[in-house]
């Protein structure tokens, strides 16, 4: 017989019992981390859930296609690479300068962009991201050009976080997802997040409804893009050195993969989502060169046949086998 | 002068190209209101396998014929196991999916060719024919003639053949063109056929050029669609214009302006042309907006 939980709606409840549960697997996965290699990978898959998680509010809850959003991240990445790097800012300041100039550029280009829906938003997206690789590739004096820049290491209050140290880099990124996703399940909860819910079922309803749609879009696409460009300074602190491959078009797709398998509207979906497509590649190896072959087969076998993604999914199939 | 005329050439060369993808587009998404994102794939599986297939023995016409038909093949398996299993889906999810063969399909090409660059033997020789100072290639009328070949044989198929019409019946309206007994899968397999091969066609002609690498489609998708919708999309005469005016424009950037920042106009006119020309020039179907 199945004792009923006391605390069922607590388990349900994403802002507690989920983030609980997230605290908790991030407390004890190190256990399991047999070596480096491991960690590293995790830590990884931790900066890339960040930005997911960023990505999934524009794409899974308000409904917005973004193929660029690689741009804002390496914009991140670039930003504190070059303030730390070249001018010497303590990397702290230098990630939130960062994210700043992120926000006001996303404010400005999605001002306009985000008037327009479906294809034409992607493409404008998608070019938006060329255009930041570009400046990126071609401003070499700056950034390195396509040969990349060293970037120093993360200093906190006076304690220098250099990427060896993996332990210290694994809480680190562990405290920051935990605040991403917590930020992010408030943030569904709030009246901006039932405007967008409501915009992504119907845009007409959602406007006779006396939500202010153009509004909350462009709300949800600055704070998306401030999400890659956190993600974007911690990662080139991290890896301590950064190429316009961060920036790229495979890499705003990868992103995109991640959303989409983890399952769209789906906060701890995507960091599901987040961990198997950084894990994967490094678990098989063999199939290096099948890298952009399983990427694409992701997100058309998803969309065909797994469109809620891996978690809404398994969560469904557990809950059909409960009495 | 000389120099403008020089830019004016290597614009319409280019222009071509992109408005045979943006044909594709076109056909496309007249057919099934799909934008189909892997549509510089096929100008790059054309390139890539025609290479391939020469080095490999196979004298040049069959090597590109042969293109043609394995670029064919592609874009009705793209129809069939990606398009067809998603009908009904929203446009995001089809984005997403055409998107997801896109990747799929530069993926496969970095696999079963390689990464490097390559070119192809020009049809008729290299020598250049100079018109007021400025050097044409032969291979330039190549391309613009086969684009030219392509527009009329199309401009024939619509409007003066049974198949061509139930295509342009199902554009306007599908359920009236089912209706009156249109076999609208028929058509919709058709239109991806058609484009992937309209596509193989311009990277057959113009890698002599511009060479080709596993990685120029999606360059290839963006600025034909920026040509697309500059002249109107859903408008086969404004793709062409579109095409033209897009490589023009981006001939003379090139030339004039800065060479390095020469991809970046196409999505300038993307841009612009959405903010204010919704329509684009030959009046399409009006951009989306909110």
């Amino acid at each position: 017989m199945r004792v009923p939980l006391p605390s069922d709606d607590w388990i349900a409840d994403p802002r507690r019992g989920g983030l609980a549960l997230l605290a908790l697997v991030l407390v004890v996965l190190p256990i399991f981390l047999p070596n480096r290699f491991y960690y590293d990978v995790a830590i990884h898959a931790g900066l890339a859930a960040i930005a997911v998680v960023g990505l999934n509010l524009l794409i899974g809850y308000a409904g917005q296609i973004s193929l660029g959003h690689a741009g804002f991240f390496g914009l991140g990445a670039y930003g504190s690479a070059v303030l730390t790097g070249t001018h010497g800012w303590p990397p702290l300041l230098a990630l939130l300068a960062s994210a700043l100039v992120v926000a006001v550029l996303a404010f400005l280009v999605g001002r306009p962009i985000l008037r327009l829906r479906g294809h034409y938003l992607a493409m404008a997206t998608l070019g938006m991201g060329l255009l930041i690789f570009m400046v990126i590739t071609n401003e070499r004096t700056v950034t390195g050009g396509p040969d990349g820049m060293a970037v120093p290491a993360l200093d906190i209050f006076g304690f220098s976080l250099s990427g060896r140290n993996k332990q210290a880099w694994y809480a680190l990124v562990a405290l920051c997802l935990l605040l991403a996703v917590w930020l992010a399940l408030n943030l569904i909860d709030s009246p901006v997040g039932r405007a967008l819910r409501a915009l992504h079922g119907s845009e007409v309803a959602a406007r006779v409804g006396g939500v202010d749609v153009a509004e909350y879009k462009l709300i949800i696409f600055v704070i998306s893009a401030v999400y890659a460009s956190v993600a974007g300074s911690l990662s080139a602190h991290y890896g301590g050195f950064i190429t316009p491959d961060a920036v790229g078009f495979l890499h705003s797709i990868e992103l995109v993969t991640m959303v989409v398998l983890g399952g769209m509207a789906s906060t701890y979906g995507a960091v599901v989502g987040a961990a198997v497509l950084v894990a994967l590649p490094q678990f098989l190896t063999a199939f290096h060169d099948y890298e952009q072959v399983m990427l694409g087969a992701i997100l058309i076998v998803c969309m065909i046949f797994l469109r809620r993604g891996l978690l809404p999914s398994a969560i469904d199939l557990i809950r059909a086998r409960r009495p | 002068m000389s120099e403008f005329l020089q830019f004016l050439f290597s614009g319409l060369t280019v222009g071509a190209v992109y408005a045979m993808v943006a044909l594709g587009f076109t056909i496309i998404y007249n057919a099934s209101e799909v934008i189909n994102f892997a549509q510089g794939e096929f100008v790059m599986i054309g390139g890539m396998s025609s290479v391939f297939l020469l080095s490999a023995g196979v004298p040049l016409p069959l090597a590109m014929l042969a293109a043609v038909v394995i670029a064919v093949g592609i874009g009705l398996a793209l129809h069939a196991l990606a398009i067809e299993p998603a009908r009904g889906a929203s446009v995001v999810t089809l984005i997403i999916i055409t998107i997801g063969a896109s990747i799929l399909l530069r993926g496969l090409a970095q696999v079963v060719f390689d990464r490097q660059f390559h070119s192809l033997p020009a049809f008729s020789g290299d020598v250049p024919i100079t018109i007021a100072g400025a050097a044409l290639l032969p291979q330039t009328l190549w391309v613009l003639g086969g684009a030219l070949v392509i527009v009329l044989a199309l401009g024939w198929f619509f409007t003066r053949t049974l198949t061509g019409k139930a295509v342009m019946a199902t554009a306007h309206n599908r359920l009236a063109a089912q209706l009156v007994g249109v076999n609208v899968r028929f058509v919709l397999m058709l239109s991806f056929g058609l484009s992937a091969g309209i596509g193989a066609i311009a990277g057959v002609l113009v890698t002599p050029i511009t060479l080709t690498s596993y990685d120029v489609g999606t360059m290839l998708a963006l600025k034909g669609f920026a040509a697309a919708i500059l002249g109107g999309l859903g408008s086969a005469a404004g793709a062409v214009l579109g095409g033209l005016l897009v490589g023009i424009a981006e001939a003379m950037g090139a030339g004039y302006v800065s060479s390095e920042y020469k991809d970046a106009i196409a999505f300038v006119i993307i841009l612009l042309v959405l903010f204010f020309l919704p329509r684009g020039l030959l009046g399409g179907k009006a951009a989306e907006r909110v």
